[in-house]
């Protein structure tokens, strides 16, 4: 697999999301609409209204173990869902694009979508909030990027 | 690994002894069949609560018990302040006092059988349910504030109510120890249109009858006969508790780390109680709870319009109101002494028994009613708490069926539209928002409620009073 995509995956109580592509960028983005599509069919949302979205760094002050990089990216992708969904939840709106930038561990995001229509999007579940469970932010040895969490609905 | 550790206990009863750093036991109540089916995972979730600093008597977990994220679902722990007790965000879970409240009609099945479809209409129309759903009530931020720290008792002053719900609520319907201040902005944001909606998922309304007693003696106390109609209320502290969670699960993630504690998971995030973000997780997570309470009576006040419309002979009153996500503090016997515990009880009901002083007085000489809520197709149950459950379990038993498959799993096995038909052909109304949504709660993607149950009743962590089948369910 070479190209950007998400998926789905099964989880006891609730859903696992996916994300791959060729930066940690696009991964991220891909997950976020894996994201949405838990909500909503990603082809009823169109890409009316841009807002911006953006996580500071997640400043850790940990030296233990799982310290480092890797724990500011898996803390940095959790902030990134947590803030689409609340701009799901507060703007009532559904996104079907997104474009990411991370600088320094700063992400910076333009998110395009609508309003919630329920005849047109029929909206299956709320999210209530990204997970730490099974979250993985990983390059693989191809230089492809996978990220994954399980979301609570 | 944990399999192997499992021991057989009294009666529906099962241990696992402490090893490699746990504090207590294990403990866990089910029977044969349930621990056979129960996921591997609850017992390795349940063993890492039982190394958390402060455990005290042991980590329980009950007959519905599943994967959780840090705690299982089902999950019960105590912890003592004084002894560097910690109280977890992911104790509690996503959705703060998520919790169920039965209402009696004073009707019974020939005077609704009639109306089923009115009504089950009428309650999918009016009460605001499912992704977008908007509240008729808009909060300024000194509301939004008052909410937090009134909870029902608010919405009754508001006239959402009357007093007597409250004197059936948990905590007379407001939690004290709630510090809106330790309740960020997004929380309160994300509340603004929320206030008296449903929410979506595993959310409902029902209309359901008694069709069994199993205690005559407390059945005739809940105020409880044969063909009695009931409405059940499921839902919680809406986008504000999700938020309070999500903002102290990431705190307490670093915190943990900050006073050395490991954590096995990340989802298992906590900190000292006496500490600064124990103590503002406390705070806030109150605010949570007297959310939660505040929005089932708010429904509780949409409900009795619609039944004033269609049943103007109902007359609806308050059961009870439980919560089953929650941490408390409570008192409670450990060693022949009372300590003040922060009791965590995660996809877990409070079930106090007979005499305790938190029950309301017409309660008191029987024990506190427990609310037991099945799925779309299936039984929901009435228990009662023992005096046995207190040193069982601190005081708690079950919450509901608990997930048997995952929702990617139930869509890909069910249709909605198919899940409505065959309930339609056994009598039960089903109106949902989304078709895809009811697939995700088809009856056959949870676990057995009856087997639940029965094993709640023979471990005498609560005991059985009535059993409730459904006729109208309203989903998010």
């Amino acid at each position: 697999m070479s190209k950007a995509s998400w998926e789905h995956y099964s989880h006891p109580a609730d859903i696992g999301i996916r994300g791959f592509g060729p930066t940690k960028e696009q991964a991220f983005a891909q997950a976020a609409l894996a994201l949405t599509a838990i909500v909503a069919e990603l082809q009823t949302v169109e890409p009316k209204t841009q807002i911006e979205i953006s996580c500071p760094p997640p400043r850790l002050t940990a030296t233990g173990a799982g310290a480092g990089q890797d724990q500011d990216d898996e803390f940095l992708f959790v902030d990134w869902l947590n803030a689409i969904i609340y701009q799901m939840a507060t703007r009532q709106m559904l996104f079907s694009k997104f474009q990411v930038s991370i600088e320094n561990n700063r992400l910076a995001a333009k998110a395009w979508g609508e309003k919630i229509n329920v005849k047109k999007h029929s909206p299956a579940v709320e999210v209530k909030a990204a997970t730490f469970a099974d979250l993985k932010v990983k390059q693989n040895i191809n230089g492809m990027w996978m990220v994954q969490c399980v979301v609570d609905v | 690994m944990y399999t192997d550790k499992l021991k057989k206990g009294a009666v529906c009863q099962w241990y696992i002894e402490p090893f490699d750093g746990m504090h207590v036991p294990v403990i866990i109540y089910a029977d044969e069949k349930l621990i056979k089916t129960m996921d591997e995972k609850v017992f390795e979730q349940a063993v890492n609560v039982a190394k958390l600093p402060g455990i005290v008597k042991a980590s329980y977990a009950m007959p519905d018990a599943h994967w959780g994220y840090g705690f299982p679902i089902g999950g019960v722990a105590g912890f003592d302040a004084e002894q560097g007790g910690v109280v977890s965000a992911g104790g509690v879970g996503f959705d703060i006092s998520c919790g169920v409240r039965a209402l009696r009609t004073g009707l019974t099945l020939s005077d609704i059988e009639p109306q089923k479809n009115r009504l089950a209409d009428s309650l999918a129309r009016r009460i605001p349910a499912g992704v977008g759903s908007r509240g008729k009530l808009k909060l300024s931020r000194q509301e939004m504030d008052e909410m937090l720290t009134g909870g029902a008792q608010w919405a009754v002053e508001r006239g959402f109510g009357n007093r007597a719900d409250l004197e059936h609520t948990e905590e007379h319907g407001r939690m004290i120890g709630a510090e809106p201040k330790y309740v960020s902005d997004h929380a309160k944001e994300r509340q603004k249109d929320e206030v008296g909606t449903l929410g979506s998922g595993n959310h409902y309304l029902e209309v359901q009858k008694v069709t069994e007693i199993y205690d005559k003696n407390c059945a005739e106390t809940f105020g409880l006969r044969q063909n009695d109609i009931l409405l059940s209320i499921h839902c919680g502290s809406r986008g504000l508790g999700h938020q309070i969670a999500t903002d102290f699960i990431s705190k307490m993630v670093k915190a943990a780390q900050s006073h050395g504690i490991v954590l096995p998971e990340r989802d298992l995030a906590c900190a000292p109680i006496k500490s600064d973000v124990g103590q503002q997780y406390f705070g806030a997570m109150n605010c949570g709870m007297n959310c939660a309470v505040a929005n089932r009576q708010m429904l509780t006040h949409l409900v009795r319009q619609v039944f004033a419309d269609i049943a103007p002979s109902a007359n609806l009153t308050v059961l009870y109101d439980v919560s089953h996500n929650t941490c408390k503090l409570e008192e409670h016997v450990v060693d022949g002494k009372p300590r003040k515990l922060y009791v965590h009880r995660k996809g877990a009901t409070r079930a106090f028994g007979p005499g305790h002083p938190l029950l309301p007085a017409d309660l008191r000489a029987v024990g506190q009613p427990v609310l037991i809520g099945g799925t779309m197709g299936t039984a929901s149950y009435i228990l009662v708490g023992t005096e046995k459950g207190m040193s069982l379990s601190l005081g708690s038993c079950c919450h509901g069926a608990g997930r048997a498959m995952s929702r990617t799993q139930a869509t890909k096995k069910w249709h909605g539209r198919d899940v409505i038909r065959t309930l339609a052909e056994q009598g039960i109304i089903v109106r949902g928002v989304s078709v895809r949504g009811v697939a995700e709660e088809a009856p056959g993607a949870y676990k057995d409620v009856d087997e639940v149950v029965d094993a709640t009743d023979q471990a005498e962590l609560a005991k059985k009073v009535a059993k409730l089948e459904p006729l109208v369910c309203v989903k998010g």
